[in-house]
């Protein structure tokens, strides 16, 4: 998955391999991901993410290769509501 | 028309892009990087995006102004890279035959920006650097409302 601005730093990678079982939603790689690096965020269910481009909710299933990206809060901005 | 462009952003040439003989009201908006911000002196910043999504949701903007407004044309030019104190990081040019909806057009795309585009900034101190992030949906809401009254 990809990393951008302050998410990047906290994990100090731009990119991240994940394994994760099939058809497991948004929220558990949410949940993984912090599990793997606390530092990116303190609630998992806080963390916005955009699946192929698109922002998605957490109980979003992810299907193999999909482009996931971790999405900080934009610049001067705030979290995306739909 | 929508850009997203390590350049220098040229605000005639962008507000050009959407003049027309049947607008009345025609607003540019420039958004600009200043010197200090929370009391602390800031030396540059460095704007970084997801792209394509970022153009994608900038186009989204575009037509979501001319849903709710009565908007004919819109450009957005949004700035990467580093930036100087005192640059354009983003242009918006919004021509309408009214200046109340270019008005609330205009605000409504940078407060929307700031929300759903991935584009983030960080800014460079003395000594220090951080991303930024604030919150600024109160205000939206706000606008979008205003936006539902002047349609019904």
């Amino acid at each position: 998955m990809k990393l951008f601005a302050g998410y990047r730093d906290k994990v100090g990678a731009s990119d991240v391999a994940l394994d994760l079982p099939d058809g497991a939603s948004l929220g558990a790689l949410a949940r993984e991901m912090v599990r793997l690096h606390p530092a990116l965020i303190s609630e998992p269910a806080d963390l916005v993410a955009a699946v192929n481009q698109e922002f998605r909710d957490h109980d979003h299933t992810l299907a193999e290769g999909d482009e996931v990206a971790l999405i900080p809060p934009v610049s001067g901005g705030a979290r995306y509501t739909a | 028309m929508i850009e997203i462009t390590h350049d220098e952003l040229e605000p005639d040439a962008i507000t050009a892009r959407v003049r027309r003989d049947t607008n009345g009201a025609v607003l540019t908006f420039l958004g600009t990087t200043r010197s200090f911000t929370r009391g602390r002196r800031v030396l540059h910043l460095e704007y970084e995006a997801y792209r394509p999504m970022a153009d994608n949701k900038l186009a989204e903007i575009a037509e979501e102004m001319r849903e709710r407004w009565d908007v004919e044309d819109v450009a957005i030019s949004h700035r990467l890279g580093r930036l100087e104190i005192g640059d354009i990081s983003l242009v918006v040019a919004v021509a309408s035959p009214h200046r109340e909806h270019a008005f609330e057009a205009c605000q409504y795309s940078v407060d929307r920006i700031k929300q759903i585009v991935p584009i983030w900034k960080k800014e460079y101190f003395e000594g220090g650097e951080v991303w930024v992030g604030s919150q600024e949906d109160d205000h939206l809401r706000k606008l979008e409302e205003s936006a539902a009254g002047r349609q019904s």
